[in-house]
């Protein structure tokens, strides 16, 4: 019996139980659909990560403040203190100290509400400098940029991100307007272009001005002098980890720390960010695609289950067959056939119905899914082995089934 | 009825050969610590062409003689020789292939399947034996027609008599040529009438040159046979093997 006449009597032993058949495949369309779906949503959320990420700007470390440690052996968190100060932005900017260190964008922001005429819009508002374009990896559609006369002058202007000022004005060609920010006016001199967003924040929805109105005008008191971040631009990708020895060691001196293990501030990079995001989303997907798999296997059982109702169910035919010549492979090979084509139908209609999810649903769910050729052909791949493994136990029994007792039960 | 099927039969040199022999053949049966001897040792020959009944009482071991000659069981011990080949030796794909060329079946059941139309249940064998497609079912159709179905080969089980039904049957037995044909109660299942037209065929069938072996516990379907072999409490009677 060759494989074009096994094919043709498993179709039609298929096409015989539409409803268990379609019930079976339904098994496995689910776990295929799912194990794609995840995959594609973990992979698609890294992607989003990791260029979000990247889109703060390339060669950058972060400094924070805090991670400090108490005369009482308490250690704050993360960002809690407020131990950066613009004198330390201007100790790292030093060629002498730190020769790596090309950049240096000292930010203070706060999230303050801004009135333009009679609207309001709270954004983040960020205390910066000329160098800010450069370090941060930003353009301006329009209009000019924060100046060095500007931070000395404590200049009334502020530049704002394309969605700040769609929000504030309705359209982004804004230069020349006023907004309010405390019942201080500010004349817009800039809007940034569109950049997107990153995990923590939008990065369209922001207003910049000069740090030294920010920490006069705006914030003032005790913290006038702290800033929130300091953003250090390496002189490349390979000397960023210079540019993090000499970053430490000029602020462990600064802040008159010996041990490197009590400093009161954190130095991130985003290489960091990025793998510790990516190693997030990697045990995330593993744990997702491993209930995924879980249900394929729910599927695979179901596959094996009706194999066996039917091996019982056609017993005298699988005598007959064997009677009229047919050896125990051809009647292997025949169940096995009927078994692979449940699985590969399910892994085909799951696959189809995986990729129209993963059309659809970014729009819904507002995260990107993923769906690569690899994950699509692998499942269909493990689709039909998942039929041939768990249908090898039926189609084994109904190869060895003895012809006299096959033939004789009613 | 041709002369080409004949001719088709006794093709190659076994014709000198018995097409059965069996010799000192016993089976038993064990069902757990239980033995149950259904065959105490039968010898059998039947000759090319014969027409033969085995007939005896359920529990006699016809039934077993059905299944060992049919190549679907094999001997505790003994020889069992089919058209001069001992059959005893063979694994059970070996047995399949006996089974396939040398044996065609008649069951009381007809065993047709219901989903397939008549030249479809016909062409089984024919797709076991590696036949072409084409070739399946212009034999298939031939063999419909032999058996008088010519007009019905599209039609499935459930739209035949139980006598129809039987003759389709009994073409699919033929269809592959085989060297004997084995019908085990093959009217058990059929009204007089329909009866008459299977045993008819039969008749047919040996005026023809087939070798028959008939396996029945009425005496009247026996006695359509050419001889008569009967079976008691595993044993063939004398006075049976004589005929």
């Amino acid at each position: 019996m060759n494989w074009a006449e096994t094919l043709r009597t498993s179709w039609s032993a298929i096409g015989s139980h539409k409803m268990r058949s379609a019930l079976t495949v339904l098994g496995i369309l689910i776990g295929i659909a799912a194990v794609i779906l995840t995959v594609g949503l973990g992979l698609g959320t890294q992607k989003d990560v990791s260029s979000q990420i990247s889109s703060l700007g390339s060669n950058l470390l972060i400094v924070s403040p805090g991670s400090s440690t108490s005369s009482t052996g308490l250690r704050g968190g993360f960002g809690t203190g407020s131990t950066l100060t613009q004198a330390d932005a201007t100790a790292l900017a030093s060629q002498v100290n730190a020769p790596d260190i090309t950049g240096v964008d000292a930010e203070k922001s706060s999230s303050l509400e801004l009135t333009a005429g009679t609207t309001n819009w709270t954004t983040s508002v960020v205390g910066t400098g000329p160098s800010y374009l450069g370090v941060r990896q930003r353009t301006l559609s329009s209009g000019r940029f924060l100046t060095a006369a500007d931070v000395s002058s404590q200049a009334s202007v502020i530049v704002l991100g394309s969605e700040t000022a769609t929000e504030l004005f309705g359209y982004t060609n804004v230069v020349g307007q006023s907004v309010t920010i405390d019942s201080q006016t500010f004349q817009v001199v800039g809007v940034l272009a569109a950049s997107g967003s990153n995990s923590t924040s939008n990065l369209d929805d922001t207003a910049l001005v000069p740090i030294s109105t920010m920490a006069s005008d705006l914030v003032g008191g005790t913290s006038a002098n702290s800033v929130s971040t300091i953003y250090l631009q390496a002189r490349s990708a390979d000397a960023l980890p210079a540019a993090y020895q000499e970053a430490k060691s000029v602020l462990l001196t600064r802040h008159g720390i010996t041990q490197a293990s009590n400093a009161d501030f954190t130095i991130s990079s985003q290489n960091a960010l990025v793998s510790t995001a990516t190693s997030v989303y990697k045990t995330l997907t593993i744990l997702l695609t491993g209930i995924a798999a879980l249900s394929l296997l729910v599927g695979g059982i179901g596959v094996m289950n009706i194999m066996l109702v039917s091996v019982s169910e056609r017993t005298r035919e699988i005598g007959l067959r064997k009677a009229l010549g047919a050896p125990p492979g051809a009647i292997r090979n025949q169940f096995l056939v009927e078994a692979g084509t449940l699985g590969l139908t399910g892994g085909i209609v799951g696959a189809a119905l995986g990729i129209v999810a993963a059309l659809v649903l970014p729009g819904v769910i507002g995260s990107s899914i993923e769906v690569s050729g690899v994950a699509i052909g692998l499942s269909l791949v493990v689709a039909i082995g998942i039929g041939l493994v768990f249908g090898v136990y039926p189609a084994t029994r109904a190869a060895r089934l003895a012809p006299i007792d096959a033939l004789r039960t009613e | 009825m041709t002369q080409t099927s004949l001719a088709q039969l006794l093709d190659g040199p076994r014709s000198a050969e018995p097409v059965i022999k069996l010799a000192a053949a016993r089976k038993t049966y064990k069902t757990g610590s239980i033995e149950f001897e259904a065959l105490r040792g039968v010898d059998l020959v039947i000759g090319e062409g014969e027409y033969v009944a085995v007939i005896g009482p359920s529990g006699s071991g016809k039934s077993t003689i059905m299944n060992i000659l049919g190549c679907l069981d094999t001997l505790t011990t003994g020889e069992y020789l089919l058209a001069g080949d001992n059959v005893e030796e063979l694994d059970e794909a070996e047995l399949a292939a006996v089974r396939n060329r040398r044996v065609g079946f008649v069951f009381q059941q007809f065993h047709l399947l219901p989903s397939l139309s008549a030249w479809r249940n016909v062409e089984l064998p024919l797709v076991y034996a590696g036949v072409h497609r084409d070739e399946r079912r212009q034999r298939a159709i031939a063999a419909l027609e032999r058996v008088g179905l010519g007009d019905r080969v599209n039609n499935k089980p459930g739209q035949l008599s139980g006598g129809q039904q039987q003759r389709v049957a009994v073409a699919r037995a033929l269809v592959t040529e085989p060297t004997m044909i084995l019908a085990d109660e093959p009217t058990g299942n059929l009204d007089s009438h329909s009866t008459d037209e299977v045993l008819g065929l039969f008749d047919e069938l040996h005026a023809s040159g087939r070798t028959i072996v008939l396996i029945t516990h009425e005496h009247d379907v026996a006695a359509r046979a050419s001889r008569t072999v009967h079976v008691r409490d595993g044993l063939i009677q004398p006075e049976g093997a004589a005929a």
